[in-house]
């Protein structure tokens, strides 16, 4: 079925262009660019030339070249895109004009762009006024055009958000533009939770507890943060509001780890070891315990919900060696998931519900990150040859992973795409990088 | 008459003796050197009777400083095994939480030590190598840290005495990545609180 609709997709981009000029006449939805679910994309080739600056001349080369290059790297992010090199281009973008119908499209086909996004802008007494406009090169036609008046400071936000609307157009589906992802860092010397925007800028410490803090986790509302910290000397779980900082502590006696929110529920399950073996319990958001969820002489750990909330993954040693499994929630019941290999770990369900992204560790071959179905079936396996590479966690369209790896030595963030191309690394602080976890989409974008 | 006669006889005869037995004793004093120890001993008898109550000071101080030394002693013991209790920790096998024998050796000598310091609260500390990750390492350690306690408390320790806490991967003894430092950080280890 998705090679199928892969192949469709392949015709509409590679063999079936004339078909646009006519398919240009329906309305805008009908159109999907591209499929972010195909295992394997053909990247679209893009061409981002320098903004133009309008009206008072060319006064600010500078933010023609920066705004243009923020925005390359902000769709270039997503993996969809080839961008293609400038130097190739055929116009002078201060000389070349905006509008659909001046724009010469071939000059555009001849260099193999088939998407092509040109910006102007206008800064004035501190108001900038950015307008983008994506065209259809072998269309001529125009897809997406928008007009943002700011301050200078804002220009970041009207390019996320002019990649948002790209990606909603060509997808179909929503960006990830407006997510962060929040890590363990030891850039303060220990381990603190720090949150950074999704493409790794502007990366701030959360906690300040002056301890070991662990397992951060985002409500799907993306309102607040749980997490493991040994600030009262044990590791014990905070649920902390993130715009009010204010919050609860659960400290049972022994562990209170791996916290993961319900979907859609101001509650979340947690691994708690006070009645003995770490178990899995259900937890209101202020800490109360619901009921237990798991009844076994083993180790429960790393909880992780299905998007609908009717399932439970997490990883158990009730075979002997950690594997994950999956527990239904209606009808209780509990399978294995992973039988390869015995080292199997961290658990991540894919926002489709369709994928569990988790951590395999095999002797002589260390430890990577693997896909595999809900149903079960071979596990895909996405790094190699790279060190250790733990702690996925999937962007919230399920185009992108994250992970942190020691491929460069000490542990930093890395980013791939949900089929294993693309691995790049987010950001670079001090110390090591660990434990990502990425937002849901956030509002106030 | 007759009775001055016989005073006068008593007289000749028994002086001379007498004199004779002092010039007899007068001799045996410069032949014998060691009678003079004995005409001195008055005088030592004198010293004796200090050097009695120095002597009892001495064995005293003797007693006291004896005392202090086994004290001494004793404390180094006592710390010596308050070091060995704190310093001796017990090992695991990759993702195991069962006691090895070695381990269970061990243990039993903390609980005797616990048996003699029946005021004394540990923390049990658990903690696992780097490998694997560290969610489940933070889980390994918490069952590492109920072994020895499940052990301690079948040895007679109350419960109470004995908290346990997991740092999973989070404080190796040896940073370093190969085996014989993953072997040292697998480990519990015994904090007096």
């Amino acid at each position: 079925m998705q090679r199928a609709r892969h192949v469709v997709i392949h015709l509409i981009l590679g063999l079936a262009v004339p078909l646009l000029l006519i398919w240009s006449s329906i309305p805008c939805q009908a159109r999907v660019y591209i499929d972010i679910t195909a295992p394997y994309l053909r990247k679209i080739p893009t061409a981002v030339p320098f903004f133009k600056e309008v009206g008072a001349g060319n006064k600010h080369k500078e933010f023609a070249e920066t705004f243009a290059n923020l925005l390359a790297e902000t769709i270039d992010f997503t993996g969809f895109f080839k961008i293609l090199d400038r130097g190739s281009f055929l116009e002078d973008p201060q000389q070349s004009a905006l509008m659909q119908h001046t724009i010469n499209f071939k000059n555009w086909t001849d260099v193999g762009a088939e998407l092509l996004i040109k910006g102007g802008f206008e800064y004035q007494e501190d108001i900038l006024k950015v307008e983008l406009r994506l065209f259809d090169t072998f269309g001529g036609r125009l897809i997406i055009g928008k007009r943002y008046t700011g301050h200078l400071k804002d220009h970041r936000r009207m390019i996320r958000r002019f990649s948002n609307d790209l990606i909603r157009r060509l997808t179909g589906h929503e960006g990830i533009f407006n997510t962060q992802i929040a890590f363990v860092s030891t850039a303060a010397g220990h381990k603190e939770i720090f949150v950074a925007d999704f493409d790794g800028y502007n990366p701030k410490q959360f906690t300040d507890t002056g301890a070991i803090t662990l397992f951060p986790a985002w409500s799907s509302d993306g309102r607040w943060l749980a997490y493991t910290d040994y600030g009262r000397g044990k590791p014990d779980l905070y649920m902390k509001n993130i715009k009010e900082r204010r919050g609860t502590v659960t400290s049972f006696k022994g562990s209170n780890i791996t916290p993961s929110w319900v979907p859609g529920e101001f509650s979340l399950a947690a691994s708690l070891s006070h009645e003995g073996n770490p178990s899995l319990y259900l937890l209101t958001g202020k800490g109360k315990i619901v009921k237990r969820l798991t009844h076994h002489w083993g180790i429960d750990v790393s909880p992780a919900w299905s998007p609908d909330g009717k399932a439970l993954a997490f990883v158990s040693n009730r075979s002997g060696s950690p594997q994950i499994y999956i527990k239904d929630m209606e009808d209780g019941e509990v399978r294995r998931l992973t039988f390869q290999g015995n080292y199997n770990t961290a658990p991540e369900w894919s926002p489709r519900g369709d994928y569990i992204v988790y951590t395999g560790l095999v002797r002589d071959n260390g430890t990577n990150i693997y896909i595999v179905s809900t149903d079960g079936g071979e596990p895909i396996q996405l790094t190699r040859d790279a060190d250790n590479n733990e702690s996925p966690t999937w962007s919230p369209d399920g185009s992108l992973i994250a992970f942190c790896s020691t491929r460069e030595g000490v542990s930093r963030i890395y980013v791939m795409n949900a089929n294993g191309a693309n691995q790049r690394r987010l950001l670079t602080l001090q110390g090591e990088q660990t434990d990502p976890s990425w937002s849901p989409r956030l509002s106030g974008y | 008459m007759t009775k001055k006669f016989w005073v006068g006889l008593a007289l000749v005869l028994i002086i001379p003796g007498l004199m004779f037995a002092t010039s007899c004793a007068k001799k045996k004093i410069e032949s014998e050197p060691g009678v003079v120890t004995i005409e001195e001993e008055p005088v030592t008898e004198g010293v004796t009777a200090d050097d009695e109550r120095a002597r009892r000071r001495a064995l005293e101080q003797q007693r006291i400083r004896e005392e202090r030394l086994r004290e001494q002693a004793k404390a180094r013991r006592e710390r010596a095994e308050l070091e060995e209790f704190q310093n001796e920790h017990i090992y695991f096998e990759f993702d195991k939480s069962r006691l090895l024998p070695e381990s269970k050796e061990i243990l039993r000598n903390k609980a005797k030590w616990l048996n003699a310091h029946p005021d004394v609260s540990v923390i049990i500390e658990g903690h696992c190598d780097e490998r694997g990750t560290s969610e489940y390492n933070m889980a390994l350690g918490d069952r590492r840290a109920q072994s020895a306690k499940s052990y301690l408390v079948d040895l007679g320790i109350g419960s109470r005495r004995l908290m346990t806490i997991s740092y999973g991967e989070e404080r190796p003894l040896d940073p370093s990545h190969n085996e014989r430092a993953w072997a040292k950080n697998r480990r519990d280890q015994f904090v007096i609180e």
